[in-house]
């Protein structure tokens, strides 16, 4: 274990790059469903102000 | 009349097609993704000249394929927006762009962190190096040009052209460790060859690559579905998907 993890030396080099890798791609996962949410939310506010305004009418 | 049907049937397709699909392919892409990294990590021999930084390459080579893979990809939405002007085509082309970029940066730094231990250097201005960091900036003047542009349909059209124009950096990418004497070494892996990598090496660099083909459908659903609100916000097709959600 220590050996696999000591990568012969080049631990720095191998773990930054898998590390850089995983971080990279969480988020570019996280932060677009983040915004879908918020985008998502705006647009049910939007719907039902626009539902509540017609209701009045 | 036509092309307003048919444009709010494909957002609401495209919308709730992908809201079923990406969890099947987040489950796919994790499985290939800690099979291709056991296998490179673990299985895969040390490299008789590299040792243990060649297994750098089961990030760095996947991520350097996708970078032009998507840049193509881009310049076919493109080519599909400006001739027929379908809007999902300009939508799938801008929400491609950060994907891409984050895959090229990926790959160049990488390639720094092998370069370092293995070249004696962290950069080099040699052809490959400086087309691939090229190509980093046509992703960055994709985003920043869409994002100048008030009027999205206006700025999806100049953001194709400049995609496609940008399209002669590939072949330059590719085969600029051919046609120039670089430090970046050749291919080892050839579709038309045989691959100079014995199957315990290349096995794991085939799943990640698969593995980051995977990645790239989920991200570009996740995006293209997020940027689809933001440019019809106030469309029938996402009210009726609203009274869904309320409904239930």
């Amino acid at each position: 274990m220590t050996e696999f993890l000591y990568m012969g030396g080049y631990a720095f080099y191998v773990w930054t790059s898998i590390a850089l890798a995983i971080v990279i791609l969480l988020f570019n996962v996280i932060s677009p469903s983040m915004k879908h949410g918020r985008n998502l939310r705006q647009a049910t506010d939007l719907y039902l102000l626009n539902r509540n305004d017609s209701d009045d009418t | 009349m036509m092309k307003w049907l048919h444009t709010m049937a494909s957002s609401a397709w495209f919308y709730r097609f992908s809201g079923r699909v990406i969890p099947w392919l987040m489950i796919l892409f994790i499985a290939l993704l800690l099979y291709g990294l056991y296998g490179g990590l673990v299985l895969a021999p040390a490299d008789y000249q590299q040792g243990d930084a060649f297994r750098i390459i089961y990030v760095h080579v996947p991520a350097a394929w996708m970078s032009l893979f998507i840049y193509v990809v881009m310049a076919v939405y493109g080519f599909i927006a400006l001739v027929w002007r379908i809007k999902l085509a300009e939508v799938l082309l801008i929400s491609s762009a950060p994907v891409g970029a984050a895959f090229t940066f990926l790959a160049l730094v990488t390639g720094s962190l092998w370069g370092k231990p293995m070249w004696g250097t962290w950069w080099s201005w040699d052809a490959r190096l400086t087309s691939e960091l090229l190509l980093l900036f046509l992703y960055f003047g994709v985003m920043g040009l869409y994002a100048a542009i008030e009027d999205k349909r206006t700025a999806s059209k100049a953001v194709s052209i400049l995609t496609l124009v940008g399209v002669v950096n590939i072949p330059i990418i590719h085969y600029s460790v051919t046609w120039w004497n670089t430090l970046h070494q050749g291919s080892t892996v050839s579709m038309t060859d045989k691959s100079s990598m014995h199957i315990d090496m290349l096995a794991p660099l085939l799943v990640m690559a698969l593995a980051f083909k995977v990645y790239y459908g989920i991200a570009l659903l996740l995006r293209t579905r997020t940027e689809l609100i933001e440019r019809e916000p106030n469309s029938k097709w996402l009210k009726a998907i609203i009274e869904e959600k309320i409904n239930d």
